[in-house]
């Protein structure tokens, strides 16, 4: 992903950020998909007017894109697929507490 | 309903009709896909708006017509709605411009009226409040941004200013239906509106480096009375083109 700034205003639609979205206080932020804006404000408001019209959420995360650090795809065996075979990691041998929401 | 109620109400109404009319023939047109739908949104406030003003006005009516009939088959000289708000999008600098001058407007007009003691006056600017208090963030830094971004943006802004600028004194002229109700606790105070409007605009026009036209004299005024400019026609033309075909057509 490149980081230099095309300088054509005629095309330019600025830089692009990803934007996470709260669905209600103390929830994970989740992805929602990403918009173009030219600085931190004009991405916040341009998400707000994509992403949350519909009640969607109560706070949002906008990244730019080009900060996000990623794993590659031909790492992604090396990475994830040595955990496939351990099922004891997993709590699922234990029983939940009543009460407790989200897990 | 009394005759100046009636006017301040449809100025109200009429203002967010025809502004939300110009912001959505912008739609599909904006610079870019989140702008288009930024704009657009801000025209669903406005007509929302208007809607329930045009409502109000229906159901505090002695014939029996309804909002929609309000709000469509009026005749040019029966709209009051300032000469601004009809002014052509001309490019993207002007439509950001009418809008900041409109959203600083709306905000300090909802801000005062929310503690007027008509009732519907007040919960109608309890409501937008939250909505005008969005439109004038998006619209103020977007004049910061064209004031502090390219030569070319910064030239737009200022040539948008000078053309508009001749409209804004109307925003705060008492029609004379009303003009003596004013200071009574149910209107806004225009005089205080004027001040409150100027400081945000000399505050917003300092941080993008824009500024005033040296000529501020010359001022056109005539919409609160049904005096149009010649944009309005062809407005109207448009606008009514489908109650007038359909004059019974539903959603």
């Amino acid at each position: 992903m490149s980081a230099t700034i095309n300088t054509n205003l005629d095309t330019d639609q600025g830089s692009l950020w990803e934007v996470f979205i709260q669905s209600k206080p103390g929830q994970p932020y989740k992805h929602a998909g990403s918009i173009h804006a030219f600085d931190k404000e004009m991405a916040i408001e341009n998400a707000r007017d994509v992403y949350t019209r519909r009640n969607e959420g109560t706070s949002l995360w906008l990244v730019p894109s080009n900060e996000i650090v990623a794993v590659s795809s031909p790492e992604s065996a090396s990475f994830f697929e040595p955990a496939s075979d351990k099922i004891y990691r997993h709590p699922t041998f234990y029983n939940l507490p009543e009460g407790v929401k989200q897990m | 309903m009394d005759q100046g109620k009636k006017h301040y109400y449809l100025e109200i109404a009429d203002n967010a009709h025809i502004l939300s009319h110009r912001l959505a023939e912008n739609c599909s047109r904006g610079p870019f896909l989140e702008e288009d739908l930024a704009c657009t949104n801000v025209a669903l406030d406005l007509i929302g708006l208007a809607e329930s003003v045009y409502n109000e006005v229906a159901k505090q009516s002695t014939e029996n017509v309804s909002g929609d009939y309000v709000a469509y088959r009026r005749d040019e000289i029966d709209y009051r709605n300032c000469l601004l708000v009809e002014q052509p999008n001309r490019d993207f600098a002007h439509l950001m411009t009418r809008q900041f001058f409109m959203d600083t407007y709306h905000y300090y007009l909802f801000t005062e009226l929310s503690v007027s003691s008509d009732t519907f006056l007040s919960a109608l600017a309890n409501k937008s409040l939250k909505e005008v208090t969005y439109h004038l963030k998006r619209s103020s830094e977007w004049m910061i941004r064209f004031g502090n971004g390219t030569e070319k943006s910064k030239e737009k802004a200022q040539d948008a200013i000078e053309r508009l600028w001749r409209y804004t004194d109307e925003l705060f002229e008492s029609d004379a239906s009303y003009a003596d109700s004013i200071g009574t606790g149910v209107y806004a105070d225009q005089d205080k509106l004027k001040k409150l409007w100027t400081q945000k605009v000399d505050e917003v026009f300092f941080l993008a480096h824009l500024r005033k036209p040296e000529n501020r004299e010359f001022q056109l005024n005539g919409g609160k009375t049904g005096r149009h400019s010649e944009h309005m026609g062809y407005i109207l033309s448009e606008m009514q083109f489908l109650p007038n075909k359909y004059p019974d057509a539903r959603w």
